[in-house]
């Protein structure tokens, strides 16, 4: 029964004002009737009997006096098995069977199940009689590679419930009845494997938040021994266009070794959400023997779709993770961009004439990313198993410039930072990151003295480099040149990672040990090196030698081949460790 | 519905406003003056005032003139007759044909489900190494030429438009000079090429409200063609207009500005137009090339700035060369892997080391001492700018890559590259040492 319905006073882009009669919710859902089509739209703004609603879709062809059904409901997501490896747009319909429905297009106004309906094979845990809380597991089904736990919903009220009856092992509908659970009053309630959550509310059904300390490992060598990120931790990828950020962001989707991974494609370009599409389900996933799509959800609401579902989708996206949290599991969401997400809020605010803060964005802007970025965590559960979110946004700034509005609040509330430079892009110096200027809270997988000793000397080349342009090479010491040298050899051979190389791409945590280890001696050590030539054609040897190491299989023999000969290269040359480096090393 | 009303409220730029009752938004209407008729779209509707924007401009148009609703949203006609003709950004013929009106289409279509796409797999050849080479162009790509004024934009668009194997080329001007649409028109009727051609042309002198509608309609045409299995080649010159345009008309109608005076939806627009270049699985494919001239050579400004996070790379046109740096082809990687086994490691060998060049050339300039790796470094810039990157050098792609090595083994070592070396093994001339 339509709780409530009005009629359309104004359309203005994809914001329509709806004069309504009885009683209307901030964030409540509406369906506005347009002949055949019913368009999906949230209530943003209520005003003495105007309510302004933001439309999911286009808004040609509604004229005044359109009737208006209010739904009574925040705007949901279904959860519940079947939610793996599903392509949705940002309001969770599945895209693919939209595609099956309407052809190349997407059509306005059509909304299909997000789960499909399908049989699942459930184990019960509760017996009858037992007393449960929402997001107390009733039962598990098998989910490709996952346990999946069936839940007492959690937008059950928060009292014990008995269980009054539950269903034994079987096969069972998506959304038939598995159990009815009583509460302390004695009122019934039935059960399946599906339920509704409204994504704006964070899942909070958890013993306590923990500190993120366990590192989550990306296998991209400049981000886990240099700019860590940990699990239940958050970070940010800003950076001007071609930089090279989505690239980052889809080698890390492949690498991390984490066992969900929700891709938010959030008005980006459709093109890249294709080749996960695509690749995804090809690729096998070393640690299961399963595709790389068993462990995904992809939500895309990409640049040229309807703008208000755009916002919708990062709330969409982690709500599934928080769901999947529940279950114990570890899930990294990467949402790429928030500044998409960013600009549909400023759309939104100016169509609402709100007084605009900073480049017309919302003055609340920086509160609505700080509370998003805050659904991130690592979370101990009832029953004393961990489950976390990761979260890694990137941040697509105006003109590239890090002092605007989104990148300034984002950083302000992220665990980690990964400022792509331009200046490294434009050298095709990949991944970009700037080793310099980014930042981390998070512990690394290789030793942090050793780190820092390279970070050191990452310094200390730049501020040679910067010195050589005022006075030239010849005005430079043989000790400095050195220094600078060894700089760019950590540069080349050690933070840039070739993404397209078959074994380049991925640096297990210990390949990078060992890699770093063989890489630090050469940092630490003093070198006899005569002059300025001999230093640069010592440094350009080793490069290469490591270079073609880094893209030889563990598994080839020339990998012991490769890691002689530095070795033997280095030994030629070694006149004693520095200080510094013995130290850290524990030799004389 | 044709009720004609005959009180306009209110004139503001391009922008009038009636009261009217059933108009539903996006529709058409005719607006008659004094001066004329000229075609009007709904783009505001706030009760029973009707907020339409007129094509032709609002000047002269009194408040007693009379707007007559159509009922329904913007059409273009499409068939095989508009093969080789030119139109105004409304759809009127601009040569001396007779007018299209039969199969009309909606400009402006939905957005192509994501899950329907595919990878991009062919690469369009254009015999530009700087474009072969270092950043091809692929089918269903969606690239710009970022430029300063003054540069040839013009000539390179039409130079890619007469070289690439398409079946169709839509011409999508907007704030056209006029100089310039007569040479397309001239360059393209010369090559043979016209009669694959449609041209939707609005030039500097004509009403801003057209600019906007040229991308819609250039693009709804092309994706019908697409669909009918057709490779179409849009190109799009100069979308820094219709983003002025845009704001504009986004000003006329008091919105909060974002951006130097740019609504904030500018790059939801930009988008919607970019994303329309597809490739449909057994059909065609739907190709834009544009041209983005940036105000005062600033890629940060709104437009270029915008735009670059839209598409798929960009070209830098600058000194009539395009920039190895910025310059990007983001699908280039879907199609290198395919040309030769040293096309990548090449590619990124050679910018590395011309980037060398660039920071040697500046030590060089403020006269410190050249050591002899900035001397082999001189010479490798100045070979690789005259023989590669020149944009009268006019070469296949594998061509472009024996002389890249070419070039190497002229200046450097084998290890001096940073390339791999199998890789040099078997491509590094054997002639050279």
């Amino acid at each position: 029964m339509a709780r409530n319905s009005g009629r359309v006073t104004g359309v203005n882009g994809n914001m329509v004002t709806v004069q309504f009669d009885g009683d209307v919710s901030q964030n409540e859902v509406g369906y506005i009737l347009l002949g055949e089509q019913r368009l999906k739209s949230e209530v943003i703004r209520i005003s003495g009997k105007i309510a302004s609603l933001q439309v999911f879709e286009m808004t040609a062809g509604i004229s005044v006096g359109e009737k208006v059904e209010f739904t009574g409901l925040m705007l949901s997501v279904e959860l519940g098995p079947g939610l793996l490896t599903q392509i949705y747009d940002g309001l969770q319909n599945p895209l693919p069977e939209l595609a099956e429905q309407c052809g190349f297009f997407l059509q306005r106004g059509v909304y299909l199940q997000p789960i499909p309906d399908k049989s699942w094979d459930f184990t019960p845990v509760a017996k009858v009689g037992d007393t449960l809380f929402p997001a107390q597991t009733i039962g598990t089904v098998p989910e490709g590679i996952f346990t999946h736990r069936i839940m007492v919903p959690f937008d059950f009220a928060n009292v014990a419930w008995t269980v009054d009856s539950i269903r034994p092992s079987g096969t069972y509908g998506v959304r038939e009845e598995i159990a009815v659970l009583k509460d302390p009053k004695g009122n019934k309630k039935s059960v399946s494997m599906v339920f509704t959550w409204p994504i704006k509310r964070p899942i909070t059904n958890y013993v306590e938040r923990l500190r993120p300390t366990e590192p989550l490992v990306t296998q991209v060598r400049i981000i886990d021994t240099f700019l860590p990120v940990a699990k239940g931790g958050t970070y940010c990828i800003p950076g001007p266009f071609g930089a090279g950020k989505t690239v980052l962001q889809h080698m890390t989707s492949r690498n991390a070794d984490i066992d969900i991974v929700i891709i938010a494609a959030c008005g980006e370009r459709a093109g890249e959400v294709v080749e996960t599409l695509k690749e995804f389900p090809e690729l096998i996933d070393p640690r299961t023997g399963k595709t790389l799509m068993e462990r995904t959800i992809i939500i895309c609401n990409t640049s040229s779709m309807p703008v208000a579902a755009r916002e919708a989708s990062v709330y969409t996206a982690v709500t599934i993770a928080e769901y999947y949290r529940q279950m114990g599991l570890h899930i990294l969401l990467l949402a790429d961009s928030t500044s998409r997400w960013a600009q549909a809020m400023r759309e939104m605010s100016g169509r609402l004439e709100e007084i605009p803060g900073e480049e017309a964005f919302p003055a609340y802007l920086e509160s609505v990313i700080a509370s998003f970025y805050e659904r991130a965590g690592i979370v101990k559960l009832g029953d004393g198993s961990k489950g976390s979110v990761t979260i890694g946004g990137t941040v697509s700034p105006a003109g590239g410039n890090f002092e605007e509005p989104v990148t300034q609040a984002t950083l302000k509330v992220v665990g980690a930072f990964h400022g792509l430079s331009r200046e490294r892009s434009d050298a095709r110096k990949y991944p970009a990151v700037h080793p310099l200027d980014s930042w981390s809270k998070y512990a690394s997988v290789i030793d942090a003295d050793k780190v820092s000793y390279a970070r050191n000397i990452l310094f200390s080349g730049n501020e040679v480099s910067q010195m050589m342009k005022v006075v030239g090479e010849e005005g430079t010491s043989l000790g400095d040149y050195v220094v600078y040298l060894k700089s760019e050899l950590i540069d080349s051979v050690y933070l840039q990672q070739n993404s397209f190389d078959p074994v380049d791409f991925a640096a297990p945590i210990e390949r990078q040990e060992l890699v770093f280890d063989v890489l630090f001696k050469v940092l630490g050590s003093e070198l006899q090196l005569d002059d300025k030539k001999a230093a640069r054609a010592f440094i350009n040897e080793i490069r290469q030698k490591f270079i073609d190491w880094n893209n030889t299989a563990r598994d080839d023999e020339r990998f012991d081949m490769y890691l002689r000969e530095i070795e033997e290269l280095v030994a030629q040359r070694f006149v004693s460790y520095e200080r510094r480096a013995a130290k850290i090393l524990q030799v004389k | 519905m044709q009720k004609v009303y005959t009180k306009i409220e209110s004139i503001a730029g391009n922008v009038i406003s009636v009261k009217a009752e059933g108009v539903r938004n996006s529709d058409l209407a005719i607006v008659t003056s004094s001066h004329g008729e000229s075609l009007a779209n709904v783009i505001k509707l706030e009760g029973e005032t009707v907020s339409l924007q007129v094509f032709a401009g609002a000047r002269g148009i009194s408040t007693g003139d009379h707007v007559r609703f159509l009922g329904y949203p913007m059409r273009i006609s499409y068939s095989e007759d508009l093969l080789g003709r030119i139109f105004n950004g409304s759809g009127i013929p601009r040569d001396n044909g007779p007018e299209l009106t039969d199969n009309l289409i909606e400009i402006g279509g939905p957005a192509v489900n994501p899950a329907k796409r595919i990878i991009p797999r062919n690469m369009i050849r254009t015999g530009i190494p700087m474009i072969d080479v270092f950043n091809t162009l692929v089918e269903s790509q969606k690239l710009p030429i970022f430029s300063v004024s003054g540069e040839p934009y013009n000539e390179v668009l039409a130079r890619i438009a007469m070289q690439a194997e398409v079946d169709l080329i839509i011409l999508g001007g907007m704030g056209l000079k006029y100089d310039d649409y007569l040479y397309f028109k001239e360059t393209l009727e010369k090559s043979g090429a016209m009669s694959r051609t449609i041209f939707f042309v609005h030039t500097a002198s004509d009403p801003t409200v057209e600019c906007l509608l040229v991308p819609d309609i250039s693009l709804a045409v092309a994706e019908k063609f697409a669909l009918d299995g057709k490779k179409v080649l849009v190109l799009l010159t100069d979308m820094t207009n219709f983003a002025d345009a845009m704001k504009e008309i986004a000003i006329t109608m008091e919105q909060v500005p974002s951006n130097r005076g740019y609504p904030g939806d500018l790059y939801s627009s930009l988008a919607a137009r970019y994303e329309k270049a597809v490739d449909f699985e057994g059909a065609g494919s739907l190709t834009i090339l544009a041209v983005t001239t940036m105000p005062g050579d600033d890629v940060t400004h709104p437009v270029p700035d915008n735009t670059g996070y839209i598409t798929e790379g960009q070209y830098y046109l600058k000194n009539s060369r395009i920039e190895p740096f910025g310059s990007l082809s983001r699908l280039k990687q879907q199609v290198n892997k395919d040309t030769r086994d040293d096309h990548r490691a090449l590619m990124d060998g050679m910018i590395k080391l011309y980037a060398s060049y660039r920071e040697s050339q500046e030590k060089k300039s403020m006269g410190f001492q050249m050591s002899e790796w900035d001397d082999k470094l001189l010479q490798y810039g100045d070979l690789f700018e005259t023989k590669l990157m020149d944009l009268s050098v006019n070469i296949p792609l594998e061509e472009a890559l024996d002389l890249g090595w070419e070039i190497l083994a002229d200046c450097f070592e084998p290890k001096e590259t940073g390339i791999r070396s199998e890789l040099v093994l078997k491509h590094w001339p054997k002639s050279a040492s």
